[in-house]
């Protein structure tokens, strides 16, 4: 493949897709299973086409039991297979609660490592598309905080198509976010490994650098930052937006490099400030680069209420303005 | 790859080789297609499609009674009912395409199970409904109004559920199962089950789908009902669809016929059958009064629309199919028994559609007139108690707006 074909521009939603199609095709043990991922390729489309070529024992349209959905998967792995499984909305992944944080995070431990569980639970998240209630939540924290579960988030076409595939070939279970308010945003995809490798699954990257303040942002949130630093460029403050990409591990170098440097760190993120990820970042940061603090790192999220009526929600997200806001709070120290 | 747990244990069944993408040879029996448009010879009917009585069969033997007692005016206000449930469901519609609502999840096809089980139900009763049920809520006396909120994103809900005995609409697919059964247990607990006083005895109704009878609260439901002898209806719209998945990926026996393995009666009945889906329910609300417990209904429809207004079913279903129920239509067919019957004249129909007329305008106007809410009062009702966290949010982000109002921007 020459340098040329092997980039192709892609919604996030299709780079999912391809990522998805090439996992499947490199090993015969990956199988999806999910609420209407087969015959209708999911509701967001991310599974579309899938099913008709790999077959019904592969894209599996689930019963609708999100326990089951998540339990038999434990079972798929213990046999070998490589389940992905398709959570069809943030709000409706509690009934496999139990699973998860009982069984699918505990396995290995529990075995003293003699069973793996190579298995991927895929949550399209957060809120920003006018859903009725539980379709815009942003539970990553509840996962993070559950030890043996790697959570990661996408935040762009690329990462979208090579996190996937990171995902899936991980021996461990792996948490994967996806920006549901972002699956249509387009950018050029490099599909060859050979011509560009792929960032590991669990490092940060500094989508933007700056010098001032620093932003740590995932999923949704990054391109939230991106625009304030776009606009805050224009009143002459640098920001660097740092993109998280991993939750659980996180990339400590990656943090603190950025945080040394700009002495100042705001966190982005959709869900609750109260024990969201801003908080355990703030405590590493302090802890880390307290020498090198100018200002408190500050956290910037969801208020600490059920997510609203969609009529709310543009006031609820964070948006430039309580960014720029907490930017200019933090310059004031 | 990396490598895992198997490599070394016995070999899995062969698969799929997914480099011969056109031959999925599968060693997987999947459940087999089935026809969706015959409810089988237990189903419970009435009225056939064309709207003749039918005969007496084993099946809707026991409820003939209840059906013969019913006085033309019965017929007449059901149709009622029917006409202008469908026609709240059509404005709902409306609404959404013309972007004054985000979604509209309709029930076409559905208003007959709707309203036989809402009929069926006394002031005393209480439902726990799903997210569709704008036809039960119509029977208990919600205003259809209070239905738009939740799918204009200005609130979640918001009714008072005691006014009407009719619960928040809850869109977790399974979840209100148990809360009906709660609240049946409560309901024991009161004394107001088995009494023989026609206005005290109470029972309740739990409503989801054919999908919702796969997730582990409803099968949890039925074996807490079960084992209590709580006054509830199970009632599930088979509407044969859930999203893009038939019944056959959802369960192999139907619901009617798994009620029996929880320890209690399961009913099939005609779903476009408004008079076969009030009398079965009546019985079983009836029964559950006098504390002979639980009853699963299993009402046998078609959701004739798309899933909600977000879905395209061009991609999982065949058109055909929709043919053939549109001659089961719920409507066409009660309006034939009665008009067989003699139970209603021309100037009835029109004055009914007349009626809809004036009512869907009434709802447009409603929708369209709903203000915003006041930003400020997304913290309110968090909890019922003072919270700091929420008061010093709500200062913060009063400021917040204060800022913009201030600064003009
Ligand atoms: C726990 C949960 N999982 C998934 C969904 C998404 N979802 C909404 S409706 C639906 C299908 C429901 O089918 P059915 O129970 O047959 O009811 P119908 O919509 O046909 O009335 C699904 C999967 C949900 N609302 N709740
Ligand atoms: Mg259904």
């Amino acid at each position: 493949m020459s340098a040329m074909t092997s980039v192709q521009r892609l919604t996030l939603a299709k780079g999912l897709n391809q990522g998805l199609r090439k996992a499947m095709e490199d090993d015969p043990k990956v199988v999806l299973m999910g609420e209407d991922v087969g015959k209708l390729g999911g509701v967001f489309r991310i599974t579309e086409g899938l099913q008709k070529d790999f077959g019904e024992d592969r894209v599996i349209d689930t019963p609708l039991a999100e326990s089951g959905i998540v339990g038999t998967a434990v079972g798929l792995a213990l046999r070998g297979y490589r389940p992905v499984v398709e959570i069809q909305f943030d709000g409706f992944i509690y009934p496999a609660f139990d699973q998860i944080v009982s069984q699918v995070a505990k396995l290995h431990a529990r075995s003293l490592g003699h069973l793996k569980l190579p298995m991927v639970i895929r949550v399209p998240f957060g809120g920003g598309i006018g859903a009725v209630e539980h379709h815009s939540e942003s539970n990553e924290a509840y996962f993070a905080h559950t030890a043996g579960l790697r959570v990661v988030a996408v935040s762009d076409p690329a990462d979208a198509y090579w996190m996937i595939q990171q995902a899936i070939r991980s021996d461990d279970p792996v948490m994967f976010y996806e920006p549901k308010r972002r699956y249509h945003e387009r950018a050029e995809v490099e599909l060859d490994e050979a011509a560009e490798a792929p960032l590991p699954l669990h490092r940060a990257r500094v989508t933007r650098e700056g010098t001032d303040v620093t932003l740590l942002a995932y999923g949704p949130t990054v391109k939230t930052c991106l625009q304030a630093a776009e606009a805050a460029a224009a009143e002459g403050k640098s920001l660097e937006v740092v993109d998280l990409r991993s939750l659980s591990p996180l990339d400590l170098d990656t943090i603190t490099t950025s945080v040394k440097k700009t002495g100042r760190a705001v966190t982005v993120h959709e869900a609750a400030t109260f024990l969201g990820m801003g908080a355990e970042l703030a405590a590493l940061v302090q802890r880390e680069c307290f020498h090198h603090l100018e200002a408190p790192v500050l956290r910037v999220g969801g208020y600490n209420i059920p997510y609203p009526p969609s009529r709310f929600e543009e006031e609820f997200l964070p948006g430039l303005d309580r960014v720029l806001d907490a930017v200019d709070e933090s310059l004031a120290y | 790859m990396s490598e895992h747990l198997t490599e070394d244990a016995p070999p899995a069944q062969p698969i799929v080789d997914a480099r011969h993408l056109q031959h999925h040879e599968t060693t997987v029996q999947p459940m087999m297609e089935h026809d969706i448009t015959d409810g089988g010879p237990d189903m419970v009917q009435f009225v056939d499609g064309d709207g003749n009585r039918l005969e007496t069969t084993e099946a809707n033997a026991p409820y003939a009674k209840i059906v013969e007692d019913m006085t033309s005016e019965d017929a007449r206000s059901m149709y009622r009912d029917l006409v202008l449930v469908r026609r709240v469901d059509a404005e709902g519609f409306a609404l959404q395409r013309q972007g004054e609502l985000g979604l509209w999840p309709s029930l076409l096809g559905q208003e007959a199970a709707q309203v036989g089980a809402g009929r069926a139900m006394r002031p005393q009763d209480y439902a726990f409904p799903g997210y569709r049920e704008h036809g039960v809520a119509w029977c208990r006396g919600v205003p259809p109004e209070n239905l738009l909120g939740i799918f204009r994103g200005v609130n979640h809900g918001g009714w008072d559920s005691n006014a009407n005995n009719f619960h928040l609409y809850t869109i977790v697919i399974g979840n209100q199962m148990l809360h009906a059964t709660g609240y049946a247990m409560g309901v024991q607990r009161d004394g107001k089950v088995g009494t023989g006083d026609p206005d005290r005895d109470t029972a309740v109704m739990a409503f989801t789908g054919d999908g919702g009878t796969a997730q582990g609260d409803y099968n949890e439901a039925l074996v807490f009902a079960s084992v209590s002898n709580a006054p509830l209806v199970f009632f599930v719209q088979n509407n044969q669809w859930a999203i893009s998945e038939p019944n056959y990926k959802q369960f192999r026996i139907p619901p009617y016929l798994r009620a029996r393995g929880f320890g209690f009666p399961g009913v099939r009945v005609d779903g476009n059958d408004v008079l076969a889906v009030y009398a079965v329910t009546k019985a079983a609300l009836d029964a559950a009064r006098a504390g002979q417990g639980p009853t699963l209904i299993e009402a046998f429809t078609y959701r004739m629309g798309a899933h909600t207004t977000s879905d395209d079913p061009t991609k999982y279903r065949p058109a055909a199919e929709l043919d053939i129920w549109k001659e089961k239509d719920p409507i066409k067919r009660m309006r034939g028994f009665m008009e067989t019957k003699g139970h209603a004249d021309a100037s009835f129909f029109e004055q009914i559609d007349a009626e809809a007329d004036e009512l869907a305008a009434r709802i447009r106007k409603a929708c369209q007139e709903m203000p915003d809410p006041d930003l400020r009062t997304m913290f309110d009702h968090t909890y019922a108690e003072e919270h700091p966290v929420i008061e010093a949010e709500k200062a913060e982000f009063s400021a917040y707006l204060d800022s913009f109002e201030e600064a003009g921007r």
